[in-house]
């Protein structure tokens, strides 16, 4: 035992509780359950021992460890390649895939949570050593909230609102309120879409929402949650009875149409409210409207 | 190129209705048609369409 040791078992127990806190397995089933859960519990304790090292090898005149900072951004970045490719190897196989852009931000958030445990380690050691235990717990509690405030990201329901409306058929054209959403042949298919099919619009609240709601990933994204929420009335070989958006040109209003097994409006309704806002989805056309006017 | 939609086959009362170069079905009559068309909509994994002037088409997405 050295004077740092504490220290380090400090941050590194500050560090892997943090992670152990950020794991949200829901409704998503991810990071699957046992295994895939102890893989990210490993990487989470590698990343807050090498958070906590940070410090002491400062105060030992070390600087050239502190190198092993860029190898731990090598070793995360892996993490997100590694989640992106099971889950896109994965995403073939499933009744409603997720898309790339959900993928992607599942990866990504994989990544990042891992850097905000070393964040967290390297605060709590530092503050351990700079100051006292007690320091060292504080600094470990705010470190805690700074990351729990960067670990979510905005929701659905936030940027637009959504409302329920009904699915019609005009002729063979499918509509869910005036979208048109696709052309259905079949007599007995169209009745067995009325009898199950559920409609909803999904209205952007600005012009940012309108672009971000559009985006295909962000789509297929909402389709996704719902599908696993509400369960969905298709096999593979129904093209048919696939849940399809689409979007009113006009005002940027999309349509959700969706064949959910178990048939509950408020259900489905609190499930889009809850889709995340996925990180490539967002655009933002309005502040490069402020900036070009400031610089003409 | 990749081809992502294709006819793969149509169903019509009238032969010369009918696209050139998918296979044609011909029926009778109106329940023959739907009838047709949901059969091959099942077994070609396909989407059964219905033009504005009646005629079926099952297209593969």
């Amino acid at each position: 035992m050295n004077e740092y040791t504490i220290s380090i078992l400090f941050g590194v127990i500050a560090g892997t509780l943090a992670r152990i806190y950020m794991f949200r397995t829901d409704y998503r089933q991810y990071p699957t359950y046992p295994h895939g859960m102890i893989i990210h519990l490993a990487l989470g304790f590698i990343a807050a021992s090498l958070g906590s090292l940070v410090v002491p090898s400062i105060m030992e005149q070390e600087f050239t460890a502190v190198t092993f900072l860029t190898l731990a951004a090598s070793q995360f970045r892996e993490v997100r390649n590694m989640e992106r490719k099971t889950l896109t190897e994965m995403d073939s196989l499933e009744l409603v895939p997720r898309g790339a852009s959900y993928i992607e931000g599942i990866a990504v958030t994989f990544e990042g949570r891992n850097y905000l445990v070393i964040f967290i380690s390297f605060v709590t050691s530092f503050a351990y050593l700079a100051i006292n235990l007690w320091a060292g717990l504080v600094a470990a509690l705010l470190a805690f909230l700074v990351a729990r405030k960067y670990m979510t990201g905005s929701k659905l329901g936030k940027i637009a609102i959504i409302e329920q409306k009904e699915v019609t058929f005009d002729g063979a054209g499918l509509y869910v309120d005036n979208i048109y959403i696709m052309n259905i042949g079949i007599p007995a298919r169209q009745q067995e879409i009325l009898q199950h099919g559920l409609g909803f619009t999904i209205s952007p609240k600005n012009f940012d929402a309108r672009m971000t709601i559009g985006n295909l990933g962000q789509r297929q994204a909402i389709l996704h949650d719902l599908a696993i929420s509400l369960g969905v009335y298709r096999d593979s070989g129904t093209p048919a009875l696939v849940p399809l958006i689409k979007r009113d040109l006009d005002d940027g209003r999309i349509g959700v149409f969706i064949l959910p097994q178990n048939k509950n409006v408020d259900l489905a309704m609190k499930v889009i409210s809850q889709v995340p806002t996925l990180e490539n989805a967002i655009r933002m056309p309005t502040e490069t409207k402020e900036k070009g006017s400031d610089e003409s | 190129m990749k081809i992502e939609k294709a006819i793969l086959a149509t169903v019509t009362r009238s032969v010369a209705k009918a696209p050139v170069g998918a296979n044609i079905f011909v029926c009778d009559s109106e329940e023959e048609m739907d009838g047709v068309a949901a059969d091959l909509e099942a077994i070609l994994d396909g989407i059964a369409h219905k033009l504005s002037n009646g005629v079926y088409i099952i297209v593969k997405h």
